[in-house]
């Protein structure tokens, strides 16, 4: 029973997003040079590559950060390379960052909320008269908000500034703020890094959830292989800004060029996990 | 009593007070409320779901997860079938939920979610009469597949579907139940050996509600928080058989980390907590008052020390200078109501202590600030409480009265016996434990042993096997030395020896919030628990703590000797129980090479213990621990208050 906990229970659903012979440089530095990846809806994922690989200039690409030099991203039929963030989030795509993000002197609620900005509608000024839609969407999102203070298990912190909240938990409400958007596709910057264990082993539970509650198509990026090759459906691996393998963890993890090329030498599982 | 079973009280709760709030639960931040008639609709919904399932008459079902207000549905529902609720504490580790759902033969268990099905899930194979699981919070059990794995909705709707087909199905088994009905299986937490199935009836629990509601007034109007281990019988009393009986409102905090922000916001009439709650109070109050401002500090010390000593001279009957009770109004103003108000007690008419001593300084301390503590004694086996004191007596060294239709009788061993309908029915499945434990003429051994004194208060000195000599005869109450060290807001936990020995030597386990807050105020870096008792400036102060504590205990009993355990006393490790109370034998037995170090005059002892993660995967940890010695035993400023 508890193997259905794993990846690869998800059905795999329509083509999704595609991202074709996409490149970035920056200078002489060719930081993602002609990948291809397509991702089907409720996916989970992962991106692994060794420092510099080129894993965060991809996300970039996909969030509008960045506009890539060549080649085309197309989210739900929709050409999206090059589009402004506000645009990319407006359809749907959700991120968290390597380094938090989060506006500190606010409370975990507020920051929260925050997420939900792009599916508000009422004007400035009946949101400063708080009257009539102004209330009505109010309430409406601070429900939402609330499932998700569930969910991800921040009642005790509502009111609390973020500022002093420990790190695995200011990666939970960030987790949070980008899930409020509602999002269809969410893309994980190391959501782990930086933690002790036991917060690695919440917030993978926490990641499969979101995956398997509401479907949402998740791409992550995550250093932990153990993490990994647990929780994924499927891995792309980059090398210095080309994709060497993809495939099933499994495949992955047999992958010669992989073992090479990331990975150093020819290790076991278990030398890989520790 | 006209209404003899807790199902029979529901549906006439449901009549009587149909749309008065019977239930709160806080969900996504509010407050929801369900009335006498919507639990009792959810709770008939339920009965059928788990008829249609073929569950009858003396099924027992299990409920596990912290207090939710489906959980107490749940177990009423099996009573309306006849059947039995078997409550559990929702961090019990697998070797003890197997133990207790084999034992218990349940059928039945409702749990509260993910965690707590994985937990059971693991265990399946070793329960073959488990037929069902049921969950609450369907959340990341999505993509289970199996026939015995329900959510609460399901088995309700199909409840529904049965009900229709068979309309008053739930109200005639309801008909059917006698008062004599097992009701509740309640596990004893097991300071000795391992636990054992307290059965208790319908008219148990009832005597010992009827009892308290006499003596106590209790309101319809009250309001209770459920926060408490549901497998500890002061809930499943108040929350469950109270309730029903004079249909307060329960309220079922958000989770357990919210418990104190909940306490304010709502403002409860009525408490009931272990001492630990009530000393972790305590000592939380004073890292906040250490944290503060120098200015802030001074007036709530200077006002601590007015209240308490006023409190002690309403003690000892005399009266408070007019100069004082000035100060103590303005004292009300400054501190003591702001403090209730951040206790979450400032509309508590009465708060209760009870399932161990509290120490008499703690229980001061309350009562100084106005709170309206006061001591209940009763045990799992006397379905929750058989005396507590009346308003105007509360002093720390009684239990108070017993509750009317209950005697009391000291045995010639000292040992306390009660008789009353509320003694329980055996222990399931261990008829010479019963035997061993009721007499053939009905009294049950406490396994307490005290006397009653002039006022007809009924003293508890400790538990009868604890109670010792010093070498030179002197008696030894190691619970009554524990308590005023645990008064400390720097001891999370103390064991005492001395039995047989010449003189009296504690095992001590930090508290690791003050001390590694006092820690901080003193430059002390620290990285762990077993880090920081490692510290000899840590040992310092808790020898200070000592010394202070010494003044305060005769002579021939004042700690010498103690050393700082390298580790929390955990129940994962069998060395306290689930709610809490030191295993003093089990200890004694763990660290008996500590025990023999301190009096063979070691400087310092090594010890090897072994820890349980809560997945109940065991490592070894061996360290070499220091014992101190505390010197100048000082005299005793006041006589000791115990016999």
């Amino acid at each position: 029973m508890s193997g259905d906990l794993n990846g690869g229970n998800t059905p795999p659903g329509e083509v999704q997003l595609t991202i074709s012979e996409v490149s970035k440089h920056f200078g002489g530095v060719r930081a993602v040079e002609a990948v291809t990846v397509s991702v089907r809806s409720g996916e989970l994922i992962s991106v692994i590559g060794p420092n510099g690989a080129g894993k965060t200039s991809l996300l970039n690409m996909i969030s509008g950060f960045y506009q890539p030099d060549t080649g085309s991203i197309v989210f739900e039929g929709t050409e999206i390379a090059g589009s402004r963030p506000s645009h990319v989030a407006a359809l749907g795509i959700a991120r968290t960052f390597q380094n938090i993000a989060l506006f500190s002197g606010m409370t975990v609620l507020d920051n929260i909320m925050l997420g939900r900005h792009v599916h508000m509608k009422a004007g400035v000024l009946s949101s400063f008269v708080y009257w009539g839609l102004a209330q009505k969407e109010e309430v409406a999102h601070r429900a939402r908000v609330e499932e998700l203070i569930e969910f991800l298990e921040l009642e005790d912190l509502r009111k609390q500034p973020t500022s002093g909240l420990a790190y695995g938990l200011r990666k939970r409400v960030e987790l949070a703020r980008a899930l409020a958007l509602d999002p269809k596709l969410l893309l994980l910057d190391e959501p782990m890094g930086g933690m002790n264990q036991e917060e690695k082993e919440d917030m993978a539970r926490f990641i499969l959830d979101v995956n398997q509650q509401w479907s949402t198509t998740i791409i992550l990026i995550e250093h932990d292989m153990a993490v990994v090759m647990d929780i994924s459906d499927r891995i792309a691996v980059l090398d210095r800004g080309r994709k060497i393998a993809e495939g099933s963890p499994n495949e992955v993890q047999r992958n010669p060029d992989v073992i090479r090329a990331y990975l150093g030498t020819a290790k076991t599982r278990e030398e890989v996990a520790a | 009593m006209t209404v003899s079973t807790l199902p029979r009280l529901l549906r006439r709760n449901a009549e009587t007070m149909a749309s008065r709030p019977a239930m709160r639960e806080k969900n996504h931040g509010i407050w929801e409320t369900f009335s006498w008639a919507q639990y009792w609709a959810e709770v008939r919904d339920f009965a059928l779901g788990l008829a249609a399932q073929g569950v009858c008459r003396g099924d027992k079902l299990a409920v596990i997860g912290d207090n939710r207000p489906r959980l107490y549905w749940a177990q009423l529902a099996a009573q309306c079938l006849g059947g039995t609720a078997v409550p559990m504490y929702q961090d019990s580790i697998a070797t003890e939920l197997v133990f207790v759902l084999d034992h218990a033969e349940v059928s039945v268990v409702v749990a509260e979610d993910q965690e707590q099905v994985e937990k059971i899930l693991s265990l399946k194979r070793e329960l073959p009469r488990l037929r069902l699981i049921v969950y609450d919070d369907a959340r990341g059990l999505r993509h289970y597949r199996s026939a015995d794995l329900q959510s609460f909705d399901q088995v309700q709707a199909a409840g529904r579907d049965f009900g229709a087909l068979h309309p008053g199905f739930v109200e005639a088994e309801i008909d059917k139940g006698e008062p004599g009905d097992l009701a509740l299986l309640t596990y004893t937490s097991g300071t000795t050996g391992r636990p054992k199935g307290v059965m208790l009836s319908h008219a148990n629990l009832l005597t010992s509600a009827t009892g308290f509601v006499e003596a106590e007034d209790i309101r319809a109007t009250d309001e209770l928080l459920c926060y408490l281990p549901m497998a500890w019988i002061g809930d499943s009393l108040f929350s469950l058989v109270l309730t029903l009986l004079v249909g307060f409102t329960c309220n079922c905090p958000e989770r357990p980390q919210t418990v104190q922000r909940d306490l304010r916001e709502l403002g409860p009439t009525i408490a009931i907590a272990p001492p630990r709650i009530w000393e972790n109070m305590l000592t939380q109050l004073r890292v906040r008052a250490a944290d503060s401002t120098p200015f802030k500090r001074s007036l709530f010390e200077f006002f601590r020390s007015l209240a308490e000593q006023a409190e002690a001279r309403k003690a000892e009957g005399k009266p408070v200078p007019p100069i004082r009770r000035l100060g103590l109004v303005l004292g009300e103003i400054l501190v003591y109501a702001p403090v209730r108000d951040q206790l979450g007690l400032r509309r508590a008419r009465w708060v209760y202590t009870g399932g161990a001593p509290l120490g008499p300084d703690t229980f001061r301390f309350f009562r100084s600030f106005g709170i309206n503590i006061k001591q209940v004694w009763g045990s799992t086996e006397l379905a929750g409480l058989a005396s507590l004191q009346p308003d105007r007596q509360a002093d720390p060294d009684t239990v108070g009265c017993v509750i009317p239709g209950t005697e009391v009788r000291i045995a010639e061993d000292g040992e306390v016996l009660i008789r009353s309908a509320a003694v329980f029915k055996g222990y399931y499945k261990q008829s010479d434990a019963t035997r061993e434990t009721i007499t053939e003429d009905g009294w049950f051994r406490t396994g307490d042993s005290g006397f009653v004194d002039r006022r007809g208060h009924l003293v508890i000195i400790d538990r009868a096997r604890d109670v010792g000599k010093l070498a030179d005869g002197t008696p030894f109450a190691p619970q009554f030395i524990e308590n005023k060290l645990k008064f400390s807001p720097y001891i999370a936990e103390a064991v005492a020896f001395g039995d047989q020995r010449s003189f009296v030597a504690a095992i001590v386990a930090v508290d690791l919030t003050t001390v590694g807050n006092w820690g901080e105020r003193h430059n002390l870096a620290y990285t762990s628990f077993q880090d920081l008792s490692a510290k000899h400036e840590v040992r310092r102060l808790i020898s200070e703590e000592i010394a202070e504590v010494n003044v305060s205990l005769p002579r021939a009993a004042q700690i010498r000797r103690f050393l700082l355990l390298n580790k929390e006393f955990d129940a994962d490790d069998n060395e306290i129980t689930r709610t809490r109370k030191i295993r003093r034998r089990f200890v004694a037995e763990k660290y008996a090479a500590i025990v023999e170090a301190f009096y063979r005059g070691d400087p310092e002892v090594e010890v090897t213990t072994e820890i349980t993660y809560e997945d109940g995967r065991k490592a070894r940890l061996t360290s070499t621990i220091v014992i101190e010695d505390v010197f100048e035993p000082a005299e005793p400023a006041r006589e000791p208050a115990y016999a």
